[in-house]
């Protein structure tokens, strides 16, 4: 495996409320490697988002900080630097032009008073430092890039006059228009049709062949998973609760809630005694585990649940090279 | 209105037509207000107690005299047709004459004109030139100390009394400091300078209570816009806070923003009318407060229409205003 | 200062500072329906040789120009001011409610309905308002009714607003499938849905409702200057604000006090009924 570019060591971020101090995000290891997707997988609620918002320095400020652990990457000039430490105008400065980000909501994540072409520019103008035409011109290359037709129209249009799937375009083209090495994708098909996710994880995947950029691909939905990732690192209330390459992580899961997810894809379903097929489901949901500290927090509603695991906070234990889980007896799984 | 998005082209921008029937419609609408506004002062004026005409001779007038003068004015016809004659006159411009000032009262209106015209123009640039900034810079730094003192501020200013306030700057900076005139417009024929002396306490008063009501509308702009997602996105570009902040969300805050200063702009009437007559000014708001107390109706009607109508205008520039900056406006 | 600092600052400066107004508007209340037993003096006594007195042991806020204590007057003077205040708000609700719910809910209503409440927010409050009272004759009750159709717009705005959203939320909808009557629809289920908006925007009209009808007083097209308000004691005692400034300090203090609780209350309902501003927290 070649040095990972970004490597995300034990992060604990918290969130300052009116109720208090919460800590969404409590226990993350994750790293990409250069050329490579990592698919960090989760409820909602699980910090997913927290963790990349983080990696981003994007945390809404004042009230969310990063109270414990590494984000280190790995620059262009080769230094490595830990982005939770360093000056918020260093961390800046990278953003846009190094690491970049697509979000969720295609409607509401582009400005609706700029053209998209302005909004691509305006990037390259600051960290190509392009004259306008020069970034006008670039800004229409990358709508090319990402298969949007007749670019040179669509450059002058506002995002109202856009579909979703064309302006989660806009949005990847916006992201890639600096030559990123890292891109974060936060759940970026979960707001569109089905066939126009398709074509939306296929351009992601060909700009990462073409570019060898790694792609850190937050999502909570399985089958993506299964088309996407190289790696996967499944999250559960704040914790990386299992880590693996896809195909054995899938075949083998070692976290019981892993296998609970798995089990939950409809693809999976078995055959019930009345010969129809069934879903199985987690029962629960994520409710407060965030807060638990000294016991296992999936021990709630994990069905194989012991008396240790309401009183050991597992550790996230490394099973062979390139796995790992965060069960007190993943041996047995 | 916001159109859905369609994945079709801007029609607005092919034809140019919706832009039009649209703002047609708008004036329609407002004009609609105006006749409305016009029809309740018509009415609502009849209904009060008390006969202008038998005022206006005071308690000697033999009731031959009052009728006469009644003819003169045409009270002595049936309402509708005074209602109806009124606002043909009123649609050319003509507002009838003061009863009490025996002149038009167009010509009433523009003799007042001139300090209430500098007043509104100082207290909007005041509001503006404060309260914008001052709303921006408490948004971006919500909750630190320089909001909490600018908040306050603001929360202070939006709730004092104008003629109060007036009262106090004038005991302090007119009466004792001496530093302006007490009260007034200067002596008939007084020069620019002197005359805009005049209006430096009034408009501070004007500029204070609307740059409180600026402030706090634009912080509260500012934060709605800042939690968008587009700004999240902005930042995510690596720009610049400064260029976070002013580009994109004052560049879609502003829109409402420069909404509000035009409706501040319109309805300063009222803040005028009390300012004026705190600081004696010879303006429009003055004018309508005695207009009131010696009930000479023709004034307050064409005062009350005229304010309306500068309502609808600034309305309808500001919604020209919508249009160019704003392209998801369309229909 | 470091960060927790001043989230407890700031903690305590929005919610402790709500409840500081609210005491304060409690206690402006009680004191104006206790007026006859806290007041020192009668309000209306008039004892010339003690005209214009600065404060003083006897006379905490001095006196006006009739020799009248000005602290009691400013007592008697929360009756009229809180009075005609809490009676405009009352007025407007009710009758900005009820047009506002039948514009939000039956279409063929809302236009007219809303033209109406254009054209009376073309105009500014206070011209509005002096203008309704001179035609209404210069009263008590007569402020209150012509403060009353100055703010019912703005209720109707909201209420209306709300009323659009509310009725097409699936329990409404639900409620309407199962047959229930339209009047009960509106008033259980719109009614219930629409109160915190209305409350809110009462707390602010409350608010303007005292300025403006001191502003009135102080115009002379208000409350008749005979009846003690805050407005009406500026109102004397300006011409006497050279000599005797707390004539009109100290009254103009009561409306700043009343209005700034009033406003601050109202934020703070805002801030903690309205669950999108709640998150965004």
């Amino acid at each position: 495996m070649t040095e990972p570019l970004l490597s995300i060591e034990d992060l604990e971020v918290r969130f300052r409320t009116e109720d208090g101090e919460v800590a969404p995000v409590t226990g993350v290891d994750v790293s990409v490697a250069p050329g490579e997707t990592v698919a960090l997988v989760g409820e909602s609620g699980s910090g997913k988002s927290v963790s990349s918002l983080a990696v981003m320095g994007l945390l809404p400020r004042p009230a969310g900080r990063v109270a414990k652990g590494r984000i280190l990457y790995r620059t262009k000039a080769g230094e490595t630097i830990d982005l939770a430490q360093a000056s918020p105008d260093r961390v800046r400065r990278l953003r846009g032009a190094e690491i970049a980000m697509i979000f969720q909501e295609p409607m509401t994540s582009l400005n609706p008073v700029l053209t998209a072409g302005e909004q691509i520019a305006e990037s390259v103008r600051l960290h190509l430092r392009l004259d306008r035409r020069g970034a006008l011109r670039r800004a229409q290359e990358m709508l090319e890039l990402v298969e949007i037709p007749a670019a040179a129209k669509r450059l002058h249009d506002y995002p109202h006059q856009m579909s979703g799937g064309m302006r989660q375009r806009v949005m990847i083209a916006l992201a890639m228009a600096c030559n990123p090495r890292l891109l974060i994708a936060d759940e970026p098909t979960t707001a569109l049709d089905v066939t126009i996710q398709a074509q939306i994880l296929a351009l992601i995947d060909r700009l990462r062949r073409e570019t060898g950029m790694g792609v850190l691909f937050i999502t909570h939905n399985l089958g993506v998973v299964a088309e996407v990732a190289d790696r996967v690192a499944v999250m559960y209330a704040g914790r990386i609760v299992e880590t693996g390459p896809v195909g054995d992580l899938f075949r083998h899961p070692r976290h019981p809630y892993t296998a609970g997810l798995l089990d939950s894809l409809p693809a999976r379903a078995t055959r019930g005694p009345d010969g129809r097929r069934h879903v199985r489901s987690i029962p629960g949901s994520l409710g407060r585990a965030a807060a638990i500290r000294d016991a296992c927090a999936f021990a709630p509603r994990c069905d194989r649940v012991r008396e240790e695991c309401r009183r050991t906070a597992p550790p996230l234990e490394a099973i062979g090279v390139d796995r790992a889980a965060r069960c007190l007896f993943w041996r047995e799984m | 209105m916001i159109r859905r998005p369609t994945g079709s082209r801007n029609d607005a921008s092919e034809s140019g037509s919706p832009m039009w029937t649209s703002l047609a419609r708008r004036l329609g609408g407002l004009l609609v207000v105006l006749f409305l506004v016009a029809t309740m002062v018509f009415f609502l004026t009849r209904l009060a107690p008390g006969d202008p005409a038998a005022i206006m001779l005071g308690d000697q007038a033999s009731p031959e005299d009052v009728a006469r003068l009644r003819a003169t004015f045409g009270l002595d016809r049936p309402l509708l047709v005074q209602f109806a004659l009124w606002l043909k006159e009123i649609a050319t411009g003509n507002f009838g004459r003061s009863i009490f000032l025996q002149q038009p009262v167009t010509t009433v209106l523009w003799d007042r004109a001139e300090p209430t015209f500098f007043l509104a123009l100082f207290s909007v640039a005041i509001a503006a030139l404060v309260g914008v900034p001052a709303g921006i810079v408490s948004a971006v730094w919500r909750g630190r100390a320089v909001d909490q003192v600018v908040s306050g501020l603001a929360l202070l200013a939006a709730n004092v009394p104008s003629f109060w306030l007036g009262l106090i700057l004038i005991q302090f900076f007119a009466v004792r400091l001496g530093w302006f005139p007490v009260a007034g417009y200067g002596a008939p024929g007084a020069s620019l300078g002197e005359r805009l002396e005049h209006l430096v306490l009034p408009s501070l008063v004007l500029g204070i209570v609307n740059s409180a009501l600026i402030t706090r509308f634009t912080r509260a702009s500012m934060l709605d816009v800042l939690s968008n997602d587009y700004v999240r996105t902005a930042r995510s570009k690596g720009l610049p806070e400064s260029r976070v902040v002013l580009r994109h969300a004052f560049g879609t805050a502003l829109v409402p923003i420069v909404t509000v200063l035009g409706l501040t702009v319109a309805l300063l009437i009222g803040g005028a009318i009390v300012t004026e007559t705190v600081f004696g000014l010879p303006g429009i708001g003055n004018l309508v407060v005695s207009a009131v107390l010696r009930r000479d109706y023709p004034v307050i009607q064409g005062a009350l229409v005229m304010v309306a109508g500068l309502y609808v205008l600034i309305n309808l520039a500001v919604d020209l205003i919508y249009r160019l900056v704003d392209p998801r406006v369309t229909a | 200062m470091n960060a927790p600092a001043l989230l407890f600052l700031r903690r305590l400066f929005r919610r402790k500072l709500v409840l500081l107004a609210a005491l304060v508007l409690l206690a402006i209340v009680v004191v104006a329906l206790a007026a006859p037993w806290v007041s020192p003096f009668d309000p209306g006594a008039m004892r010339v040789v003690r005209r214009l007195r600065p404060p003083s042991a006897e006379h905490w806020l001095g006196t006006d120009e009739l020799g009248r204590d000005v602290l009691s007057r400013i007592i008697y003077g929360a009756r009229a001011s809180l009075g005609i205040g809490f009676s405009v708000v009352l007025a407007s609700c009710l009758t900005g409610t009820l047009f506002g719910i039948l514009a939000g809910y039956d279409r063929r209503l809302d236009g007219p309905i809303m033209r109406v409440v254009d054209a009376l927010m073309a105009l500014p409050d206070i011209l509005l308002a002096i203008f309704l009272v001179a035609v209404l004759g210069a009263s008590a009750g007569n402020v209150v009714l012509a403060l009353a159709i100055v703010y019912t717009p703005r209720v109707v705005r909201v209420v209306r607003a709300s009323t659009l959203v509310v009725r097409e939320l699936p329990f409404v909808e639900a409620a309407r499938a199962l047959g229930v009557g339209t009047p009960r629809i509106l008033t259980v289920h719109i009614l219930l849905n629409v109160a915190s908006p209305i409350l809110i925007q009462a707390t602010f009209i409350f608010a303007y409702a005292v300025l403006a009808e001191a502003g009135l007083s102080f115009l002379g097209a208000g409350v008749p200057p005979e009846i003690p308000t805050w407005g009406t004691m500026i109102a004397s005692g300006q011409q006497y604000a050279d000599r005797a400034f707390w004539t009109v300090l100290y009254p103009g203090l009561a409306i700043v006090l009343s209005a700034l609780s009033l406003q601050i209350l109202g934020d703070g309902l805002r801030d903690m009924l309205d669950p999108k501003l709640r998150k965004a927290l």
